[in-house]
């Protein structure tokens, strides 16, 4: 899944294509005489067939002539387009699609289904219009049977039989069979010399002489039989009988082969040679199987019980038991940690599909908008959790529009300001630690500080006049109803949008930063966990209470000095290195009233650049936690993004970091002011 | 891996239209200008084509195939001769003593590789 694997960008081609053709048919169906959709859904016909035949996806373009060929009759006018036309264009836009995605998985019959039902609307017309569409547009494929039988001495002669299949396999797709009656007993045989013959069912669109030409310096010591199997693709089924009966005569004692080689190498008669090249290309695909995502996640639940039982039977066994039962236990720790990791590879996906979505999404928008823009990306083969990718797409969307629509300008004011006309956006994805780091940049105008203050001030998000650094005014865009867009268009800017981006962000227990230069650009980075189900986390204690603290968030743990109570009774800030840290009391946030340690610990967090020290009572450690969604019910609890179970059963609740800091940092000049 | 080959030839212009074909498709050319000296050199290193003339002084290309295909090690080593469209006779003696194909002069620089390529792969 290289980015430069030209099937891949074929298949992201395709998937636009496909998109295009159905809201064309869409449009049609509403319009059924409307001339625009039905150029547009012939053309994504015509481009899936043409580039679908050029990158070896063979099975999707030969289905994909025929629903051509019933739209081109549409637009001559010898068809029109009836709801039932249109609901078979559907039904074939969905099969195109399995073709080219999958085409291991592509269900012939429902394929042939679908054609047959194509036949039946549009009239007999249809496919035997055909022959002459495959003559045109196939450049006169013809399928050949090639025969060959060298000369014994040939291998002595310095002739590789190897090079010439070779060179035949260059020509088209070639259907070798090796035909091996010629050779001796073991006792006999002299492996110097050549004993087998080949069949060979070559496709084609070049002439016999090409075929010829490859025997060249053999030719004349050479049995060679060149016949042609079917001249052009016609499409009735009759066809297979002849083709049969010339493959089993001859003097080929072991027919068995040829025969099966026969159909398979019948490139586009309708019905059965859908199933016949995608069979050789399928080979590879067989080592994959594609499951539904709820059985995965049901394999996740499993596993995260699993892991969750053993810490327990870890607990329990904890000293002065028999070695042997505590030699399973680490056994079973073993393998329930790599069953665990097993199953979270599973769901790992490279963000790569999640990117190609957005290069129509960019194409469409910078025509709805007139300007010209690229989108470029890095990092798609980086992996993420495959319900984090679904997650992030409208996110993504809002934020790709937004640097669209606000950040990139008109192209007469970007070679005004020495830019280039044409807008750059850039997707990546990298790794950092243990969460992934997707970027979205653009070379635009940048986010204007003034008028992101002035409108806070106006809706009384800032005090007038405060003292804002760059990250914590670019973050004001994310309150809800915050836009700064001066007109509304129907792209963005209806300041709805960034809070659903900062919320679902926060919910997949992301980081959104963002870093914009006037004149220079917009960059917004998202810090992403890797996975949804499972959660580094630093397990402290609170009273009597566990809470699992997410360990990305954590800078440091460091001790809280006794007297800074005593000096600043009412100035909860602590010195760290030079640098002044908020901090909260979880114990007077939580309403613990059980007494507190002697020494205090504080945990340093961060989220985004804020800090904020957390007061605890005690740091249990590091903990890898599989995470628990809170009920219906808790479901809007502050602070708290979930919930865990320990080892000895009890549940430990998660802390939302975001939440937190946010709390604390508003917590801060409220105390000051008092 | 790269392919070695052995071109044979009495005229330094061709040699080096050959060489130069070739090695620039990424092929080590070795020269020989006759017969006897591309037999010495072919016994002293391994090739995995050889290329030769016809008409040479010292020995022809014919008696380098015959002597050549004596050889174990060159019985299986493709053999291509340059010939003209007028020696027909020729044609069919170089074929008989052993050579794998030959290539018709005058001929173009692709069609020099294009026959290469087809007999010892690229």
């Amino acid at each position: 899944m290289t980015a430069g694997d030209p099937g891949q960008i074929f298949r992201e081609e395709a998937a636009e294509l496909l998109a295009d053709l159905e809201a064309a048919l869409l449009q049609l169906e509403q319009n059924p005489t409307d001339r625009e959709p039905l150029d547009t859904a012939f053309r994504a016909l015509h481009t899936i067939k043409g580039s679908g035949s050029m990158f070896g996806f063979e099975g999707a373009a030969s289905f994909t002539h025929h629903l051509e060929s019933a739209f081109d009759r549409m637009r001559k006018g010898e068809l029109a387009a009836t709801p039932a036309m249109i609901g078979i264009a559907l039904a074939a836009k969905d099969h195109i699609r399995i073709l080219i995605d999958d085409p291991a998985s592509a269900d012939a019959a429902a394929g042939d289904g679908i054609l047959a039902r194509l036949v039946e609307q549009s009239g007999s017309a249809t496919l035997s219009a055909c022959p002459r569409q495959e003559h045109d547009d196939a450049e006169r494929r013809a399928s050949w049977r090639v025969r060959f039988r060298l000369a014994p001495d040939v291998l002595e002669r310095g002739t590789n039989p190897l090079l010439l299949l070779d060179e035949l396999r260059e020509l088209g797709e070639a259907e070798v069979v090796a035909l091996t009656d010629g050779v001796p007993p073991l006792e006999e045989l002299e492996p110097t010399r050549c004993h087998i013959a080949w069949d060979v069912i070559l496709t084609t669109a070049h002439p016999r002489s090409t075929i010829e030409d490859v025997f060249i310096f053999v030719i004349d010591e050479t049995e060679l039989t060149i016949e042609p199997l079917s001249a052009s693709a016609s499409a009735s089924a009759s066809v297979s009988a002849p083709v049969l009966a010339m493959a089993s005569d001859g003097p080929a004692p072991s027919p068995q082969e040829p025969l099966d080689a026969v159909p398979q190498a019948r490139p586009s008669a309708p019905s059965k040679a859908e199933a016949g090249p995608e069979k050789g290309r399928a080979q590879p695909a067989t080592n994959s199987i594609r499951v539904p995502a709820e059985r995965l996640d049901d394999l996740m639940d499993q596993v995260g019980e699993l892991v969750i039982a053993h810490a327990r039977l870890k607990q329990l066994i904890s000293d002065g038991v028999d070695l042997q039962i505590k030699s399973v236990t680490e056994e079973i720790e073993r393998l329930s940690n790599g069953l665990r990791d097993i199953t979270m590879g599973i769901r790992m996906v490279p963000v790569e599909s999640l990117f190609g979505r957005f290069r129509r999404l960019v194409r469409d928008l910078s025509q709805e908008l007139g300007k010209d823009v690229v989108l470029t990306m890095s990092g798609e083969e980086t992996e993420l959790d495959k319900t984090m990718i679904e997650r992030l797409n409208d996110p993504l969307v809002h934020i790709i529009r937004n640097s669209l629509d606000h950040g990139l300008e008109p192209a007469a004011d970007r070679v005004a300001a020495g830019k280039p006309p044409q807008g750059r956006i850039h997707l990546s994805a990298r790794h950092a630690g243990t969460r992934v780091l997707m970027t979205i940049r653009d070379d635009g105008r940048g986010l204007d500080r003034d008028r992101i203050r002035a409108k806070a001030e106006e809706q009384d998000l800032i005090p007038p006049g405060a003292k804002l650094s760059d990250a914590e005014l670019f973050q004001l865009i994310f309150h809800p109803g915050f836009s700064t867009a001066r007109t509304l268009t129907s792209v963005s800017g209806r300041g709805i949008g960034m809070d659903v981006v900062k919320r679902t962000i926060d919910g997949l227990r992301g980081t959104i930063e963002v870093s914009s230069t006037a004149g220079g650009g917009t960059e917004i980075t998202l810090g992403l966990p890797l996975t949804l189900a499972i959660i580094d986390g630093l397990l402290v204690r609170v009273g009597q209470g566990r809470y699992v603290i997410p360990l990305f968030a954590v800078e440091e743990c460091v001790e809280l000095p006794p007297d800074v109570e005593r000096r600043h009774a009412n100035r909860n800030f602590l010195n760290i290195r030079g640098a002044l840290v908020p901090f909260l009391r979880l114990r007077d946030s939580f309403g613990v009233r059980h007494p507190p340690d002697l020494y205090q610990k504080v945990v340093i967090i961060s989220s985004g650049d804020k800090r904020v020290g957390l007061v605890v009572d005690q740091v249990l450690g590091d903990h890898q936690t599989v995470i628990k969604s809170m009920s219906k019910l808790h479901a809007d609890v502050a602070n708290f993004s979930g919930a865990t179970i320990l080892g000895d059963g009890s549940v430990a609740l998660i802390m939302d970091i975001a939440q937190i800091v946010a709390a604390g940092q508003i917590q801060e000049p409220r105390r000051e002011a008092s | 891996m790269t392919k070695s080959i052995l071109a044979v030839d009495d005229s330094a212009s061709m040699r080096q239209m050959v060489k130069l074909t070739l090695s620039s498709a990424g092929y080590q050319v070795v020269e020989a200008a006759d017969g006897r000296e591309a037999l010495t050199k072919a016994k002293s290193g391994t090739f995995h084509l050889v290329l030769t003339d016809l008409n040479m002084p010292n020995m022809d290309g014919l008696a380098l195939i015959r002597e050549l295909r004596a050889l174990p090690a060159y019985r299986g080593v493709p053999i291509v001769f340059l010939t003209t469209e007028s020696d027909t006779g020729k044609k069919a003696e170089a074929k008989t003593a052993g050579a794998t194909a030959w290539i018709v002069k005058p001929f173009q620089q692709d069609q020099l590789l294009g026959v290469v390529r087809k007999i010892v792969g690229a």
